[in-house]
């Protein structure tokens, strides 16, 4: 039995045009093909500036593609996101999407527990009940019970990118894109992340991303996708 | 020197007439009429002149009043004024007068189908002291978006726990246009309901003229527990005795003794001379 | 998802001169769209023709009303056009004493648009304005003082009190915090996005902050000379703009 297909790159390149440095232009992806199973977490591998985050960044649509297509699976149909529109991108984020990067972007004044739960107070959520969620995700991670009240804005690195983790994964998506969410975190919370991962991917999740942490990415991966860097064009 | 009847010229009075008629067929709005220099100054009462010189004919019985008075420097002045340009009769009596003009008070003697109440008004649109524009107060009217007489309303209550407008109170005519009433005191404004005699309002400063046509319903405006509420006294005319008039709180010496009185003073004598029958 | 607005192809001249040319966008319910540029670029002036309070000079605005029919805002008598902004709409001023009547007391000015709507019970007016006080963080017990003496970030957040208290289905804004210092600027958006999210509005935005597009807006417009020269997702545009004048308003931009 083969696992279903969640995610297909095909041909995707992307370059940067910088109008106000003389029109120079950036190659960073070109013809990039990748397909993606519910269950796998595949493993971005190589050197800084090879491009792996703009990768992720390009299939969550934070960054246009310059050529070829993102086709992902999204309620029982496909979606090219490369043509998608802003209301159809906003809804694959919203249910399929899933995207942690390293940074918390922090919202002023919000408690840390209402960040947590807000993707699920997004989904239409009872509040009880996603603070209930969103506790129990914190508990997990070890953020300390008395933190929950206050906004992360303070937090040290490791902190944010527990409440970043949290965030990111309290909403069960389809397909999670990981940028290095681990980068500050010690051992035993690396251990938790990893449990996060292995039990989001029984449950059908399909992991990408970037662990430059080589004991987190044997832990996680169940495949290595290997990428290069582009000589300047 | 001889003076066309009622001072004013014939066509002056047609359009005067015209205007009245408007007035009379949308109750409560305000027509504009090209109101005349008069023999006296605006604030004095130039808008009901124009209207009762309109009005009069030569079997007319005419009473002025001013604060309810009929022997007021003012009252005095517009019943000689008219019983010289017009001839007509003049009276004291409410109950014998066929058109009433007045400032600020309606008589406490019930009005009959035959008579006519004719009131100066200095400031015909109820909503300018919040608006203004004229041209903004015009499109209210003209949606009935009333909104705004409200937050006058809402701002006594927050600043005297009630409603402390107690004179030219804001009424909704017919159900359908907001007026001034003029700046009789709230305790009239039940008269201006369903009131069988013709009421008409005459501004010339402003060149606004209205009417309540009889038993026509006139609203005063409230909020729902903050009903309308009329004044009352804790006092008797000290004059008549009558419980139920509008009084007056008058100062009659240099010790500060003061009485209360019929601000009405054909009602108040009207009493004292049946009582002494 | 069916739009609650749909702008197609609206200009707007003053004589010759081009206040805005070919705008078209959609907007959904509880979606909240911010157009940024410079001064000048022409965001006012398409703010003013889509929210009907300037009549365009080519294109359509049409907004579909609380009982799902469709209106088009072109043909409207001034008497449906204040119904729906009495009824269905809100408009917030960049300078709050444009949206405030200075005149009467704080309390009045939230209860006013609920009373323009017929409600007629003092009590209540007092409580929901007390209520839309706190929401705002102002202290309740100030609901009897003018606005004249309130300062700058709380008269705005008066304004935000008394344009929100009838729950508008849309409200259009045009920049709310341009006037404020940074610190109470904060505070105005992070109480902007919490309303907007709690209440489920639609909002336009007009801002030349594009951090504040970064904050609340999950959609964002780039206008430069009357035309939009850029549109999609705020992020997508914040991180990889892709046209030269957005470009150059990203890296002009400090931190965001």
């Amino acid at each position: 039995m083969t696992a279903t297909l969640m995610l297909e790159l095909r041909d995707l390149s992307k370059s940067f045009e910088l109008h106000h440095q003389h029109g120079a232009r950036l190659n960073v992806l070109r013809g990039l093909d990748l397909r993606l199973h519910a269950g796998e977490c595949v493993v971005l591998s190589g050197p800084s500036g090879a491009g792996k985050s703009t990768l992720l960044r390009v299939i969550y649509a934070n960054y246009r593609p310059s050529f070829g297509a993102v086709h992902v699976r999204h309620a029982e149909r496909w979606l090219d996101l490369a043509k998608a529109t802003p209301h159809e991108v906003l809804d694959v984020r919203r249910r399929t999407l899933g995207y942690v990067s390293q940074f918390l972007r922090v919202i002023p004044r919000v408690p840390t527990l209402d960040i947590v739960a807000e993707p699920l107070l997004q989904m239409g959520t009872d509040p009880h009940e996603a603070r209930q969620r969103a506790a129990d995700l914190l508990r997990r991670l070890n953020v300390p019970e008395r933190l929950w009240q206050l906004p992360p804005g303070t937090f040290s690195g490791g902190e944010q990118q527990r409440v970043n983790i949290a965030r990111g994964l309290i909403v069960p998506r389809p397909v999670l894109l990981l940028d290095e969410p681990t980068a500050s975190l010690d051992a035993d919370n690396r251990v938790v992340v990893a449990e996060l991962l292995a039990e989001a991917r029984a449950a059908g999740s399909a992991v990408l991303g970037i662990f430059h942490d080589e004991d987190m990415r044997e832990r996680v991966a169940t495949r290595l996708f290997p990428m290069q860097a582009l000589e300047a064009a | 020197m001889t003076y066309n009847f009622a001072f004013l010229d014939e066509d002056t009075k047609r359009m005067l007439r015209r205007s009245l008629l408007k007035a009379v067929a949308i109750p409560g709005y305000q027509v504009p009429f090209g109101s005349r220099e008069m023999p006296l100054p605006y604030g004095w009462g130039t808008g009901g002149i124009q209207v009762t010189a309109a009005l009069l004919g030569p079997d007319d019985v005419l009473k002025v009043i001013d604060q309810g008075a009929d022997d007021t420097t003012n009252a005095v002045n517009i019943r000689r004024f008219f019983a010289r340009v017009a001839g007509v009769a003049t009276t004291e009596h409410t109950a014998e007068a066929t058109l009433i003009q007045t400032r600020h008070r309606i008589p406490e003697t019930s009005l009959r189908e035959d008579q006519i109440l004719v009131f100066q008004v200095p400031e015909p649109e109820p909503l300018r002291t919040l608006e203004p524009r004229e041209a903004e107060t015009r499109t209210l009217h003209a949606l009935a978006d009333y909104g705004l007489m409200h937050v006058k309303l809402y701002e006594d209550i927050a600043q005297y726990g009630h409603i402390a407008t107690s004179y030219d109170y804001p009424v909704l005519v017919d159900g359908r246009f907001l007026t001034s009433p003029s700046p009789i005191p709230k305790f009239d404004n039940p008269k201006l309901d369903r009131s069988p005699a013709l009421m008409l309002f005459g501004a010339g400063r402003e060149k606004r003229l209205y009417a309540i046509p009889p038993y026509t319903h006139v609203e005063s405006l409230a909020f729902d527990d903050h009903p309308f509420e009329i004044q009352c006294w804790e006092h008797r005319c000290e004059l008549c005795g009558s419980g139920e008039s509008y009084l007056d709180e008058v100062v009659v010496d240099d010790q500060g003794t003061r009485m209360f009185v019929c601000s009405d003073t054909d009602f108040c004598g009207s009493r004292r001379t049946e009582a002494q029958a | 998802m069916s739009a609650l607005l749909q702008v197609r192809g609206l200009s707007q001249h003053y004589g010759q001169r081009v206040g805005c040319e070919d705008v078209s966008f959609d907007l959904h319910p509880g979606e909240l769209l911010c157009v940024v540029g410079e001064s000048g670029s022409g965001k006012s002036t398409l703010l003013n023709t889509v929210a009907a309070q300037l009549a365009p000079s080519a294109g359509s605005v049409r907004y579909r009303q609380r009982n799902g029919a469709w209106l088009e805002l072109g043909t409207l008598s001034e008497a449906d056009r204040r119904r729906l902004a009495r009824e269905e709409w809100g408009f917030v001023t960049q300078n709050p004493r444009d949206g405030l009547r200075l005149n009467v007391s704080a309390g009045a000015n939230v209860a006013e648009r609920l009373m323009a709507l017929g409600m007629r019970n003092y009590s209540q007016l007092r409580g929901i304005a007390r209520s839309w006080l706190e929401r705002v963080e102002i202290d309740a017990a100030r609901i009897d003082d003018a606005p004249t003496g309130f300062s700058g970030g709380m008269q705005q957040r008066l304004q935000i009190a008394r344009t929100l208290v009838t729950q508008p289905r849309l409200v259009f804004m045009d920049e709310p915090t341009a006037g404020l210092d940074v610190s109470v600027q904060a505070r105005i958006l992070d109480l902007l996005r919490r309303l907007v999210n709690e209440l489920g509005l639609a909002a336009v935005m007009v801002t030349h902050d594009l951090a504040v597009a970064r904050l609340l807006a999950a959609r964002t417009m780039v206008m430069q000379g009357g035309r939009v020269v850029e549109t999609g997702l705020t992020d997508q545009i914040l991180d990889d703009p892709q046209h030269p004048y957005t470009q150059l308003l990203v890296s002009s931009v400090l931190t965001t």
